[in-house]
Order: C-alpha cells, then sequence, then structure tokens
C-alpha cells in the first residue's frame, strides 16, 4: 500500500544499484501481502455486522467493493495503464466503505460514494501511493455532506422490526440518554449504527492482527486511543459520571477508525513518532467533534482532518541519523 | 505602437476559447468559484463583469496616451471601481433579490485580475476598436466558463437550470454538495481537466498522458 514497500526486483545481472538508504528491503513486505492482511482482518468486523445486519450488508458490500473495481478499471483504461485490481487496494476501499455506511444507503449514494473514493480520492492523485486522504473516507465525506437524507442520523432508524437492532437509534445520537445501550451490547456489537462498527470485539481482534502482523503501525491505534481515553476521563471527572471512558471507545467508529481507517499507510506518516502524534490527532478531534459538535460522530473528520496534516508531521518528525544530528554547514 | 499584435476579429475570437479567461489563462477564480452555484446568479455576474470590462477597456484605451507609467493600476482601478460601482447600485435598484444574492461578489469585481489584465495588455496599448473586441470577447468567454460551470453544479445540485425544473426531485435525489464550496472545486477541477484533455494534440492523447 505504500511506496517505500513496493520496491520493484533487481535485475539479474551484475548491475550497480544506487539507492537511498535503507538498504535492508523485505521482499514478504508487498502491497499485495498488506492489502490480503487487511482483508483477513476485515473479516471480522464484517462477520459480525453480517450478523447484525444480515442481507442489508451484503447488498452495501457488493455494491462498494463492485463499484470500486469498476471505477478503477475504468480510470486505468482512460490513462492506459493496466487495470491495478491485483494489489487489492480497490478492494479493501470498497470494504472499508461499506462498512463504514448506514445499513439503508440507496444504491446510488452506495455507487457515488465508492466511485468518488476511487477517482477523487486515489486516482487524480496518480494512484496508490500518490494520494493524500484516506479514499474511502473521502468517498464517503462527499456522500455525507451531498445526501443527507441518506446518511443522517435517521437513515439508521427503522420502524420495521424485521432486525430487532435497527429499531433503536444509534449510539452515538442518544448519547447520555437513558436509550443508550449497556455496555455488553456495544462489546459485542448487537447495537446500530455503521455497518462494521457496532462490535467493539471484532475490531479489536481484527486490529490486534494487523499490529502484529506489522501491517498497521501500533502507534497509531494507540495514539488514538490514549488521546480519546485521557479526554473522555477528564469529562467523565469533571461530569461525576462513570465509565463513559469505555463508553466512548466501545461505541461509534472509534476502534473502527483508529484501526482500520487510520492506519492507511499511504496517508499515514512515515516515522513511529510521527504515527504516535497522528494517533493522538485522531483521539483528539474524534472526541472534540463528538462532545461539541453538531454531528454524533467525527472519525470520518477527524482522520480526512489528520491525512491533511501528514507533510507537516513528517516534517516535524525528521529523524536524527545515527552518530548525532547532521551539522549545519555555515555560510 | 498603435495597431500591433492581433486583428480585433481575432482578438474577439482568441477571448472565447483559445484564450479563455477561466479555463486558459485561470483568472478571475474567485467568482468563478463562489457564483456559479446556479445559473442566474452566473449569469448577473456575467453581465455585470461584461458591462464593466467593456467600459473600463473604452476608457482606458481613450486615456492611454496620458497614463504614466508608475501610475497606471491606480487608474485602471479607479476606472474600474466606477463602473462596479454604476453597475451594483443599478442591481440593488433593479434586481434587489439578486443583488442580495451575489453579496460582497459584485463590489469584488474591482480586483477581479481578468479586467485588470485586459486594461493592462490590451486597452492601454491598442485602439478603441480593438479593446472594445477583445473586451467583449474576454467577457464572452467569461461568461461562456461561468456558464458551464453553473450549469453542472445546478442541474446535480438543484435538478433545475435558471430555476426550471429538469430533474423532478421525486426520482432525482439532489447531490447537495454540488451547490456547496466543495461542489464548485470538484466541478471546476474535472471541467479544467477535460478542456486541457480536449485542447491536447491528438498525439499526446494516445499516450495517455495527461500532464501538460
Amino acid at each position: 500500500m505504500t511506496d517505500k514497500t513496493d520496491k520493484p526486483t533487481a535485475p539479474a545481472g551484475p548491475v550497480t544499484h544506487v539507492a537511498p538508504s535503507p538498504h535492508v528491503g523485505d521482499r514478504s513486505m508487498t502491497t499485495r501481502r498488506m492489502m490480503t492482511d487487511v482483508l483477513i482482518a476485515l473479516a471480522l468486523p464484517t462477520i459480525a455486522a453480517a450478523i447484525v445486519f444480515r442481507q442489508h450488508l451484503l447488498w452495501q458490500l457488493l455494491g462498494c467493493v463492485g463499484a470500486a473495481a469498476v471505477t478503477e478499471a475504468l480510470f486505468a483504461a482512460a490513462r492506459r495503464k493496466p487495470w491495478s485490481i491485483t494489489d487489492g487496494s480497490a478492494v479493501v476501499t470498497g470494504v472499508i466503505l461499506a462498512l463504514s455506511l448506514p445499513w439503508s444507503c440507496p444504491w446510488y449514494v452506495t455507487g457515488i460514494a465508492a466511485v468518488v473514493a476511487v477517482v477523487l480520492g486515489k486516482m487524480i492523485f496518480g494512484g496508490l501511493g500518490q494520494n493524500i486522504f484516506n479514499p474511502a473516507m473521502v468517498g464517503r465525506a462527499f456522500v455525507m455532506i451531498g445526501f443527507v437524507g441518506a446518511m443522517g442520523a435517521k437513515a439508521y432508524v427503522t420502524s420495521d422490526p424485521a432486525i430487532d437492532v435497527l429499531t433503536q437509534a444509534t449510539p452515538m445520537t442518544v448519547w447520555g440518554s437513558e436509550e443508550f445501550p449497556r455496555l455488553g451490547a456495544l462489546f459485542w456489537g448487537n447495537t446500530n449504527g455503521s455497518l462494521g462498527e457496532t462490535s467493539a470485539i471484532a475490531c479489536l481482534i481484527g486490529g490486534l492482527f494487523l499490529c502484529i502482523r506489522r501491517t498497521a503501525a501500533w502507534q497509531i491505534p494507540a495514539g488514538v486511543l490514549l488521546s480519546a481515553s485521557v479526554i473522555a476521563s477528564v469529562v467523565d471527572l469533571s461530569s461525576g459520571e462513570t465509565m463513559d471512558v469505555l463508553k466512548h471507545l466501545f461505541g461509534g467508529a472509534l476502534l473502527f477508525g483508529a484501526f482500520f481507517i487510520a492506519t492507511d499507510p499511504v496517508t499515514s506518516p512515515l516515522t513511529p513518532k510521527g504515527k504516535f502524534i497522528f494517533g493522538l490527532g485522531i483521539g483528539s478531534l474524534v472526541m472534540l467533534l463528538r462532545l461539541l459538535s453538531n454531528y454524533p460522530e467525527g472519525v470520518m473528520f477527524a482522520v480526512l482532518l489528520m491525512n491533511g496534516l501528514v507533510p507537516l508531521i513528517n516534517r516535524w518528525t525528521i529523524p536524527t541519523p545515527v552518530g548525532g544530528p547532521v551539522p549545519v554547514r555555515k555560510t | 505602437m498603435a495597431n500591433d499584435g492581433p486583428a480585433p476579429l481575432e482578438r474577439f475570437l482568441n477571448g472565447i476559447l483559445p484564450e479563455n479567461p477561466v479555463y486558459r489563462q485561470l483568472l478571475g477564480m474567485c467568482p468563478t468559484l463562489a457564483v456559479t452555484g446556479n445559473m442566474k446568479a452566473a449569469m448577473t455576474m456575467s453581465a455585470a463583469v461584461m458591462f464593466v470590462m467593456i467600459c473600463a477597456n473604452l476608457i482606458t484605451s481613450s486615456i492611454r496616451h496620458l497614463l504614466k507609467p508608475h501610475l497606471r493600476i491606480l487608474v485602471f482601478v479607479l476606472t474600474i471601481a466606477t463602473f462596479v460601482t454604476i453597475a451594483d447600485r443599478v442591481l440593488a435598484a433593479y434586481l434587489y433579490q439578486m443583488s442580495k444574492e451575489l453579496g460582497p461578489y459584485i463590489p469584488l469585481i474591482i480586483v477581479n485580475c481578468i479586467i485588470i489584465c485586459r486594461c493592462e495588455v490590451c486597452a492601454s496599448r491598442q485602439g478603441l476598436g480593438a479593446a472594445a473586441f477583445d473586451a467583449v470577447g474576454q467577457s464572452i468567454g467569461f461568461a461562456l466558463a461561468l456558464a458551464s460551470i453553473a450549469t453542472v453544479r445546478e442541474i446535480l445540485g438543484a435538478g433545475t437550470w435558471f430555476g426550471i425544473t429538469l430533474l423532478s426531485e421525486s426520482w432525482w435525489p439532489v447531490w447537495g454538495i454540488m451547490v456547496l464550496p466543495p461542489g464548485a472545486f470538484i466541478t471546476l477541477g474535472f471541467l479544467l481537466g477535460g478542456v486541457n484533455w480536449l485542447s491536447m494534440p491528438r498525439g499526446k492523447k494516445s499516450a495517455g498522458c495527461g500532464v501538460r
């Protein structure tokens, strides 16, 4: 998924190869392997969503992945480039986008979100590895602002009791009221919400798998969870209510965003320190948006805002080379 | 110095497409992005710009022998400001609602760089005829550019065109984002890319390289 891990193989024969450091490469760390890892990790939230939302999940998933793959094929054909479906990034974008949409999303909104995600989020910047913003979140933000009716809090709730949780409001919209679900429901995922975000345990296990495989940098989710829980604790202490911290962590898209959305290696900083700062920023912005804005949830905007700051973070956290900093030449 | 450069008719045609102020020179981006939410506002803006540009070009051209090099920009801006004030007051008197909707963008025509650019490169060096043709051509080019953006934004964003319903709300979900500022940037970006692609030489087009 990132250009630094996707090195072309060296040609055979005695060729002098000149390249900047680091010189030790890991051939197993290819784009395709990373994308496969992400898909394996996403299987858990997907299964959890399938249990909760049943056929609604399937339609969103098929719509998003299909539209993303077809759009990428069309765009590649228009630019006379090979179809880059084999690197798996369009599929990952499609799955993440589908899991971030409400179950009731109409087909055209799903399609537009997927097309915008691939075209505006990724392809017009020059394809994978060049994009500034997380493609799936670009697509979601576009339809979120464009089709308020299909994406707002009301889109999640239906009076038809075919699926029990769909009659409840989403946890984040009824924050602090009697209707707020118990922690157990939040943990196992038996609540309403965007498709992939409901089950905290599924996001946690999938995310830990990604961190152990080093496909996702652990610093980013650690930063998100740390800053979010610190801010939630402060709010908790000042308001006197209990267990708000866990409600903030398990409710909404915080875990899904921290492990699957923010860890996109293309749109996150390069250095470990930078990644931690990036995570801290996302966690703080999520809490800011949740507590003080009109939106019930703020993961999408938090990730997009911090994506915009990535070049700045990269510049702040240039690592010191072994042997001390490079001396500044006097002119 | 009088009539060098392209002939008046050529200047007129240049303004419309080959040297389109928005798509070719990328000037006047502020009104291009701000008032293209619907066709009525875009066309009112174009008409105001056209009036100001023609008058400013004519005045500048007729006083071009009196201009001092170090004071010329000041004189241009004063001339433009005079006509912008006239346009602003006329709009406020006869099209009050539109004047309210356009808000500060009518007074901002004073700093519209298309007009200053035409005064500088054409009217201050050419005779009245050339300056007039140039102003008309450039303002038609500006109007066409605004119309193209406003058409996309109004049809997608509201389902209407000039306030006439084209796409009924019963089956067309309006794209709210298109009438908001992000829609302006996205539409301009796509149309600009499209114009660049269309005007690329044939050989380059088949090479599939979009960078000019």
